[in-house]
C-alpha cells in the first residue's frame, strides 16, 4: 500500500467551538492508484486533501495517522512535514492559474523553487523541457511571465512543475471544476498520462463532480458530512452503489443522459448536518429512506466486495438498485 | 415571444477603448411560451452576455430584441416596468444576491412596494406564499430567516418565486444551478420543467451540456459569440453536425460511456483558441428544425 489514512481526524477551530470536518477516515491507496473523493461541499473532501500536505492555521489535529510507502507522514508537524512536500508529497492546487508567481519567469521561478528544495536546477532542465513538451509546450514558455500564458497553458505548466520530483503522491483539488469542457478533457487525462509514465505513484482527484472520476479515477471514495460513506472501483461504484446515499447522488445527476420528459430525476431531501455538532450515529440518517432504530448507532465500514466498502447497516437489507432507483424518483 | 434578430454586441477594451471585442456576433433565435431555449457555451462564448441584454442590462451594438413584436430598446418608464413584470432573470450566485443584514423577506418587500403598492397586508401574504409554495417550499420553513440560515437551493429558488410573484412570461436563467450541490441542484431544474409546462419561456444559459439535454426544448450552440449549431435539442445532441458540437459532446464526461482515446494524440487542449475565423459562417437548415453553420 502506497498510503494508508487510519481513522484521521481533523477538526477546524472557530468561535463557536470545532467543526469536525474529517471525523475518522480511513482508506488505502495502492501503488499507481488513481482515487477520486467525491462529495458535496462541506463533506470534509478538501480537509482530507489539505491534511495530507500542509495544515493551514484554523486546522487542528486530532488523532489518527497517516503512512506514506510504510513511513509515518507527520503531519501534525508543519515543520517535519517540509521534508516530504513536493519530494513526497505534492499538490495541483484549485486555483492553479493563480498559482505562479507573477513576478518572476517561470524558468526562475523552477529554479528557486528545485533549489529551496535542494536540488540541481540545470540537472533537471531536460527532464523539465521533456516533460513540458509532453503536454504541448515548448521551452520557450520558461522565458516567459505568468501572465503572457493562457489559463489552461498555466495549469498545464503547474501540473509539470508539480510533479517534477516524481512525488509518491499527488493531490489535485477541483483541478478542473473551472475549465471549460474541453480544456477539462485534456487535464483529466494529463493526469491520467502522468500516472501511467510513473511522474507520480498514487494521485487523489478531489472533485464535486462524479463524471469526471468516473472517466479517469480507479477508485472513488464517497465522504459524508466528515466520514467516509463508500468506497468502491469506480465502474462499481457508479454501476452498483451500496450506500444509499451513493445511489441517491448517482441517480440524481444528468450526466447519465436523461432527459426530463423521459425520465424525471430525482435530488435527495433535505441538507447535511451541521458539523459543528453532528448527531449521533449514522450521519444520513436523516435523509435516508432506509433510516432505522438500528442506525442510532454508527454504522461500521464493513467490506462488501472486492475493494468494495460501505458504512451503511441497511447495505446488505437494500434491495436491488433499479427498485430504489423508481422508489426515490416516485418520492 | 421573444425573438431577437441579427443581434451584435461589441465591447470597447484596452486603453481609452481603442481595441474592440466582438462578445455577440449575429444572432437570432426565438423563445415561444412553454419552450424552453438552452444558450451553451464555454467562457468567451458570449452567452451570459445574450442574458444580460435580453434583461435589458445591456444594450445591443446591433439588431433588435423583441418581445411580441415591441422593439425592448425603446421601452420607458412605465412601458420599461411592464416589461420588467413579464421578463426577470436569476443568476448564478444565490448567496450573493441577498442583502446578508435583511431577512430573505426583504427581497420580496422591495417587489411589493415597487409593483404592488396596492396589496393589502393580507393579499400580499397570500400571494407571497403562493409564489413559494409553486417553487416546492414551506413559506414557513424560508421566511423569517436569514439569508446565511438557508441552503443555496433554497435560496436560489426563493429567487425563482420573486420572479414569479410578477407574472413572468420569460425567465432568463443564467448558471443558475452551477454553485449548488449535486443533490440540490436537480431539484431546481425540476421545478425549472414544471414552470416550463405551465407556459413560462425559459432561456437557460449553461456551459454543462447534460443540464441543456436534461431540461431544454431548443439548443443553441454559441462559439466566441457565433451560433454555430441551433435547433431542436435531440437533432443537435442526437445528430451533432457541426465539429464543434461533436468536439464538445466528446469531452462532456459521461456516466455512460468512457472518453475513448486515440493512443499516441498529444495531450492538449481542444479548445483551438488561435483558430482565425473570418469568415462569416452561414446558418443552413440541415434538418427541419437543425440549423449549422457553414462557411
Amino acid at each position: 500500500m502506497a498510503l494508508r489514512v487510519d481513522d484521521l481526524r481533523v477538526y477546524y477551530r472557530t468561535l463557536a467551538g470545532d467543526v469536525k470536518a474529517l471525523d475518522g477516515v480511513s482508506f488505502a491507496l495502492a501503488d499507481g492508484e488513481i482515487m477520486g473523493v467525491a462529495g458535496e461541499s462541506g463533506c470534509g473532501k478538501s480537509t482530507l486533501g489539505k491534511s495530507l500536505i500542509r495544515l493551514d492555521a484554523r486546522m487542528r489535529y486530532v488523532s489518527g495517522s497517516v503512512a506514506l510507502d510504510g513511513e509515518e507522514l507527520p503531519i501534525w508537524d508543519d515543520a517535519q512535514m517540509s521534508a516530504f512536500r513536493y519530494r513526497r508529497v505534492s499538490i495541483v492546487p484549485q486555483y492553479a492559474m493563480s498559482a505562479l508567481n507573477p513576478t518572476r519567469k517561470i524558468g526562475r521561478m523552477v529554479r528557486e523553487l528545485l533549489r529551496s528544495r535542494g536540488v540541481d536546477a540545470d540537472a533537471k532542465r531536460p527532464e523539465l523541457e521533456r516533460r513540458l513538451g509532453l503536454v504541448g509546450l515548448s521551452a520557450d514558455v520558461l522565458d516567459r511571465y505568468p501572465i503572457e500564458l493562457s489559463g489552461g497553458m498555466k495549469q498545464r505548466v503547474v501540473m509539470v512543475v508539480s510533479t517534477l520530483l516524481d512525488p509518491s503522491l499527488l493531490i489535485a483539488d477541483e483541478l478542473t471544476s473551472a475549465l471549460d469542457v474541453s480544456t477539462q478533457k485534456a487535464v483529466a487525462r494529463t493526469l491520467v498520462e502522468f500516472r501511467d509514465r510513473r511522474f507520480v505513484g498514487s494521485t487523489i482527484v478531489i472533485t464535486h463532480d462524479l463524471s469526471i472520476l468516473y472517466q479517469i479515477a480507479d477508485t472513488i471514495l464517497v465522504m459524508y458530512a466528515g466520514k467516509v460513506a463508500e468506497k468502491a472501483p469506480a465502474e462499481e461504484l457508479v454501476s452498483t452503489p451500496r450506500h444509499p446515499y451513493t445511489r441517491l447522488l448517482v441517480s440524481s445527476l444528468p450526466q447519465a443522459g436523461a432527459r426530463y420528459r423521459e425520465r424525471r430525476l430525482a435530488g435527495i431531501p433535505g441538507r447535511p448536518p451541521s458539523l459543528l455538532d453532528p448527531p449521533r450515529g449514522c450521519r444520513f440518517r436523516d435523509r435516508c429512506p432506509l433510516a432505522s432504530a438500528r442506525c442510532l448507532e454508527e454504522p461500521p465500514v464493513v467490506e462488501v466486495g472486492a475493494g468494495h466498502a460501505v458504512a451503511c447497516w441497511e447495505a446488505d437489507a437494500a434491495p436491488p438498485p433499479e427498485t430504489r432507483l423508481q422508489t426515490a424518483e416516485a418520492s | 415571444m421573444l425573438r431577437l434578430e441579427r443581434v451584435s454586441k461589441t465591447y470597447r477594451v484596452g486603453v481609452f477603448g481603442s481595441g474592440r471585442l466582438e462578445a455577440v456576433r449575429d444572432v437570432s433565435f426565438e423563445v415561444r411560451h412553454g419552450e424552453v431555449l438552452s444558450l451553451i457555451g464555454e467562457s468567451g462564448s458570449g452567452k451570459s452576455t445574450i442574458g444580460r441584454m435580453i434583461l435589458r442590462l445591456l444594450a445591443p451594438s446591433a439588431g433588435t430584441i423583441s418581445l411580441d413584436g415591441v422593439d425592448v430598446a425603446t421601452l420607458r418608464r412605465g412601458r420599461l416596468k411592464e416589461y420588467y413584470r413579464r421578463v426577470q432573470g436569476v443568476f448564478q450566485d444565490p448567496f450573493s444576491a441577498y442583502n446578508p443584514i435583511f431577512k430573505v423577506d426583504h427581497a420580496f418587500g422591495l417587489i411589493r412596494s415597487e409593483f404592488f403598492p396596492g396589496l393589502s397586508r393580507d393579499e400580499w401574504d397570500a400571494k407571497l406564499a403562493a409564489a413559494i409554495e409553486s417553487v416546492s417550499l414551506n413559506p414557513g420553513d424560508v421566511l423569517g430567516r436569514y439569508p446565511h440560515q438557508l441552503s443555496g437551493g433554497q435560496l436560489q429558488r426563493l429567487l425563482v418565486a420573486r420572479a414569479l410573484l410578477l407574472d413572468v412570461d420569460l425567465l432568463v436563467a443564467d448558471e443558475i444551478i452551477s454553485m449548488l450541490d449535486a443533490s440540490t441542484r436537480i431539484d431546481v431544474l425540476n421545478l425549472l420543467a414544471d414552470l416550463k409546462e405551465r407556459g413560462l419561456g425559459i432561456v437557460f444559459i449553461t456551459h454543462d451540456l447534460s443540464l441543456g439535454n436534461y431540461l431544454s426544448d431548443s439548443t443553441v450552440i454559441l462559439r466566441r459569440g457565433r451560433i454555430v449549431e441551433m435547433g431542436a435539442t435531440e437533432k443537435v445532441f442526437g445528430d451533432p453536425r457541426h465539429p464543434y458540437t461533436r468536439m464538445l459532446l466528446d469531452s462532456v464526461p459521461s456516466l455512460r460511456e468512457k472518453w475513448t482515446d486515440v493512443d499516441g494524440a498529444p495531450i492538449v487542449d481542444g479548445g483551438g483558441d488561435d483558430e482565425s475565423d473570418d469568415e462569416p459562417p452561414r446558418l443552413v437548415e440541415v434538418a427541419a428544425d437543425h440549423l449549422v453553420a457553414t462557411p
